[in-house]
């Protein structure tokens, strides 16, 4: 069975330390003063994603590098593999804002897409 | 050579988040005749190497990235004819009577706008405000510098990093750099408390295991030509480091997030009266500053923990800056107080009459549970609520109706409190 664990709910200044622990009976969660609390710490015990966001290198634009972010949340456990997987990837300018770069980034379910548009000159 | 351009009925100084959204919203009121100044290449400001996300929550309900929030405004600008644009100019220097001067490529510009608005923004505390003692090496930053480096020049600073203050970019660069393969071995703060947002603590350092040190400092820089490492401390209630205690980290890079400055050269130029306690103009609820025809909105008034609400007062300035174009209110002003508890209340005026609805937005000076914050009136309770935690990085907001404002009479004083709730509530 897994260990119980303790969060910091992020929803609201009170950051109450939600704790969630295995039992016979299921997941017992204690700590929280708002329902908030207790469906952040669920998902974070049960599934914790977080949107990756980064930069690539890109050619022939005015920037060296272009913003970008997985269109949804990745599963935390990947979010390094597929950060280190942005250093691989290289696109070519012109590139508009929400084009996709990579779909189904890293394994992830989610795409890759770019954050700004990027070309040859500033005022694209 | 000089610029012949056309005087602007408004100039917008800075083409950032508030800037950004004045002009457009002084447009939308009536304004037709606009010039934005921005002495960067391009407009979006320090969204543009803001590229994590967060942004947008409170306005679109949806968190963007920081060039995505730009991006929006930047399009509703460039749809509107009457607004020029100006990028890569700086403006020089700003008289009382709203003289202007800038420089760009093309030569000088001179300008007599009949109103400005101030949207500079605010800089980086650096090393030298903090009094760091130690060599003068390089591979020491400031966090938007970094962040600059690593997210648009494609530049990694250093490999073993040490963050000393805990504020929300050094907190994201925490992030960033540590998934940029470099190791972040701790951050630093000084006060007893994390200066940046719970989320980002959250999210930038525990997810990555970096460790935050709180009511520690950095004592010296030690590294002639670079940096070869630097000595840390803890330190007592008044702040100072307790000696004996200091230990030697080696890294090659410090990066400081020791706070942010509202960038206000151009409004002490223009004689326009600050405020000590923000560091920015005084401004009415138009965000119109004491001198006439000047207004200033986002982090040039204060430094603020959301674009959202920066957006929102530029909203406001803009549409104040198109009235006063019109017209200009003549019923006397009142006055917003920071009472008990509070560090700063904006606006710090009322003009009247106060016929649209005011949000004052504050912070408190310590952290507190279970309170209930109030702006009052001779006593009479204006707008309140309640808060189950209050802390100074969050920004609080009161908003007043103009029903209970039609009595304000020129010369008055509204003042926010904080107040104990439980205390309250005992002797009710
Ligand atoms: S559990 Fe509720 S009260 Fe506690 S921090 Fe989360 S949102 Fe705030």
């Amino acid at each position: 069975m897994n260990p119980k664990r303790e969060f910091t709910c992020i929803n609201c200044p009170l950051s109450c330390t939600v704790t969630v622990s295995p039992g016979e009976a299921g997941l017992t969660v204690s700590g929280h003063e708002c329902r908030r609390g207790e469906e952040y710490a669920l998902q974070e015990y049960t599934d914790p994603r977080r949107v990756l966001t980064g930069t690539v290198a890109v050619d022939g634009a005015a920037l060296p590098r272009l913003p970008v972010k997985t269109d949804g949340p990745i599963p935390k456990t990947l979010v390094r593999e597929a950060a280190a997987a942005l250093s691989r990837i290289k696109v070519r300018a012109p590139v508009r804002c929400g084009e996709i770069i990579v779909a189904n980034f890293a394994g992830s379910g989610s795409n890759l897409v770019a954050t700004r548009d990027l070309g040859p000159d500033l005022d694209l | 050579m000089i610029n012949t351009q056309q005087n602007p009925e408004l100039a917008v100084i800075g083409g950032g988040p508030a800037g950004l959204a004045a002009a457009a919203a002084a447009y939308d009121a009536g304004c037709k005749n606009i010039l934005l100044l921005e002495r960067d290449r391009e407009l979006g400001g320090i969204l543009n190497q803001c590229v994590h996300d967060g942004f947008g929550n409170f306005i679109f309900g949806a968190s963007m990235t920081g060039p995505e929030y730009a991006h929006r405004f930047v399009r509703e600008v460039r749809r509107r004819p009457g607004i020029k644009l100006l990028t890569g100019t700086m403006v020089l220097s700003l008289s009382p009577e709203r003289r202007l001067t800038a420089a760009n490529p093309e030569g000088l510009l001179t300008l007599q706008p009949e109103a400005v608005i101030l949207a500079m923004g605010c800089r980086e505390r650096s090393r030298f405000q903090v009094l760091l003692p130690g060599y003068r090496p390089a591979g020491v930053y400031t966090a938007g510098a970094v962040q600059r480096l690593i997210n648009m020049e494609g530049v990694m600073p250093g490999e073993r990093i040490v963050i000393l203050g805990s504020g929300d970019i050094g907190l994201i660069m925490a992030r960033r750099l540590t998934l940029e393969g470099a190791r972040v071995l701790g951050v630093f703060e000084i006060a007893p408390r994390p200066g940046g947002l719970t989320r980002n603590v959250v999210q930038c350092l525990d997810d990555f295991s970096i460790p935050l040190y709180l009511s520690h400092t950095v004592t010296f820089l030690h590294g002639k030509k670079r940096l070869e490492g630097v000595n840390v401390a803890p330190v007592d209630e008044k702040g100072r480091p307790q000696s004996g205690a200091e230990r030697f980290i080696p890294c090659d890079t410090l990066i400081l997030s020791v706070g942010l400055i509202p960038e206000n050269e151009l409004t002490r130029q223009a004689g326009i009266p600050l405020d000590p306690a923000t560091g920015g103009p005084v401004v009415d609820q138009d965000m119109a500053t004491s001198v006439p025809g000047f207004f200033a909105c986002g982090n040039v008034v204060h430094v603020h923990d959301l674009v959202d609400y920066v957006t929102l007062t530029a909203q406001r300035a803009g549409r104040g800056a198109a009235r006063y174009l019109r017209n200009r209110k003549t019923g006397g002003e009142a006055r917003v107080m920071a009472g008990e508890g509070i560090a700063y209340v904006v606006p710090q005026r009322l003009s009247l009459p106060a016929d649209e609805a005011v949000d004052l937005y504050f912070r408190v000076q310590a952290e507190q549970r279970e309170v209930r914050l109030q702006a009052l009136h001779r006593g009479t309770v204006l707008a309140q609520k309640k808060e189950r935690m209050v802390r100074p990085p969050e920004m609080l907001r009161l908003t007043l109706d103009p029903s209970r404002l039609s009595g304000l009479a020129g010369g008055d004083t509204i003042e926010v409190t904080l107040k104990g709730e439980a205390v309250h509530e005992s002797k009710a």
